[in-house]
């Protein structure tokens, strides 16, 4: 008999190492695909900032496909991923997360992946019950439909619980070998990763989207309110990962570094907007976001600027403004008083 | 064999691995792929994505904040 091809969507945490780990072991040829969105909550991510660079910087999804041994498609969706987030059919979480519609995304994706590849189905970590969202019983077979992959999708940690599959039809898996996982208890994955000798795995069942996240959340409804559009760039979604975001004025906000690693990282955006910079005292570098900054609005934003620096305390603290173009001007202000800076220009 | 360069420099994780995939796509075995970057987990990832793919590292260096890896294209 050929053997059996899956591809296996690997987010880098636990449930989707074992649910690979299940079914190679029934001797399937498996291969890993990963899907990058932008707002996939990565450890570099966390590395634009300075600290904590004592952990080990690694992309969860290449480790665990290298504990595996298997080879893995890592595949830029940012641009397809935006119809996902700005028209979900079936809504939000309690943030911007469209959990249901992201998962049936990423399944229909790895469904045109297999088509193109020859390989037979698909397999995913989910688990009955253990996700509000897009992990509940009676969501299970609408994602399945509705992502096109139908019985070609196999969820191993589940599959007990669920109707039968091709890969169980044809013989490719047997379905006594698969598991009947079920609930938001992590015990049995625990178990099962224990008896593989699977001991750094990733936080299990940890987030892995900044769309889940409140504060980011907010900043990209912020964006969207100040912008009159329901719309984002790449190089949009990664600033809303960095620094202060303070918005002084309606048509302008200011993302204000918070230490060495942001602003560095900071540094790269200098051509695509105005940034200010205290030169008389050690201070962030600050990128004003919005159109029409006046002079006055400079004025403003450098007086914010002298707040956040090591000049705070002194009299006048010189900064100084540069545009894309490179134009560059000095100005001297007094530092803004902090009592002065309103709580709700915070995004 | 032929060199090819990219450049992924001001890319985050998993960007500069996503390039050197699809770059990689497009070359034949023997092949070398310089590729510059400046975030330092690509110090980790394109190695580890050279090994689960059958790719080999020829050098990885650090020139101030960037960071150069030439890898050879394997059989696959």
């Amino acid at each position: 008999m050929t053997q059996a091809k899956a591809i296996s969507l690997i987010s880098g945490g636990l449930d989707s190492m074992l649910a690979t780990k299940v079914v190679m072991d029934q001797g399937v040829h498996v291969e890993g695909i990963n899907f990058f969105t932008g707002f996939c909550i990565e450890g570099h991510t966390h590395a634009i900032r300075s600290r904590g660079q004592k952990k080990p910087k690694r992309n969860n999804a290449l480790w665990t496909a290298e504990q595996l041994g298997i080879k893995l498609h890592i595949v830029d969706v940012i641009d397809e991923y935006k119809d996902v987030l700005l028209n979900p059919k079936h809504g939000y979480g309690a943030n911007l997360n469209p959990c249901q519609d992201c998962k049936t995304f990423m399944i229909r994706k790895a469904l045109e992946w297999i088509e193109d590849n020859g390989f037979d189905f698909i397999i995913t970590g989910e688990v009955v019950g253990q996700r509000p969202m897009s992990q509940r019983k009676d969501l299970m077979p609408v994602i399945a439909r509705e992502s096109g992959a139908g019985e070609r999708l196999l969820r191993p940690l589940s599959a007990k619980n669920l109707p039968q599959t091709l890969a169980e039809r044809e013989g490719w898996i047997k379905r006594d070998e698969m598991l009947g996982f079920n609930g938001r208890n992590r015990k049995p994955q625990m178990a099962l990763a224990a008896q593989y000798g699977f001991k750094d795995y990733a936080t299990p069942a940890g987030g892995c989207c900044f769309l889940t996240d409140e504060k980011y959340s907010k900043k990209v409804v912020d964006m969207w309110q100040h912008r009159s559009s329901r719309d984002y760039e790449f190089d949009d979604i990664m600033l809303l990962k960095v620094g202060r975001h303070i918005r002084p004025r309606p048509h302008f906000k200011m993302i204000i570094g918070r230490e060495d690693g942001e602003n560095k990282y900071m540094e790269g955006y200098r051509k695509q907007f105005i940034s200010l910079y205290t030169t008389s005292h050690r201070g962030p570098l600050v990128l004003l976001d919005g159109k029409d900054i006046s002079d006055e609005d400079i004025q403003l934003a450098g007086r914010i600027v002298a707040r956040f620096g090591q000049g705070r305390d002194a009299d006048s603290v010189t900064v100084q403004a540069q545009w894309p173009d490179g134009e560059a001007k000095d100005f001297t202000v007094s530092p803004m008083p902090a009592e002065e800076i309103i709580q709700d220009w915070y995004v | 064999m032929s060199l090819h360069e990219l450049d992924a420099r001001r890319l985050l994780c998993p960007m500069p691995v996503i390039r050197t995939q699809n770059k990689a796509s497009t070359l034949a075995a023997g092949d070398q792929l310089v590729v510059t970057c400046t975030d330092p987990g690509a110090l980790s990832d394109i190695p580890a994505w050279c090994r689960i793919t059958g790719h080999k590292i020829i050098s990885s260096t650090q020139q101030g904040n960037e960071i150069i890896i030439t890898l050879e294209i394997g059989e696959t």
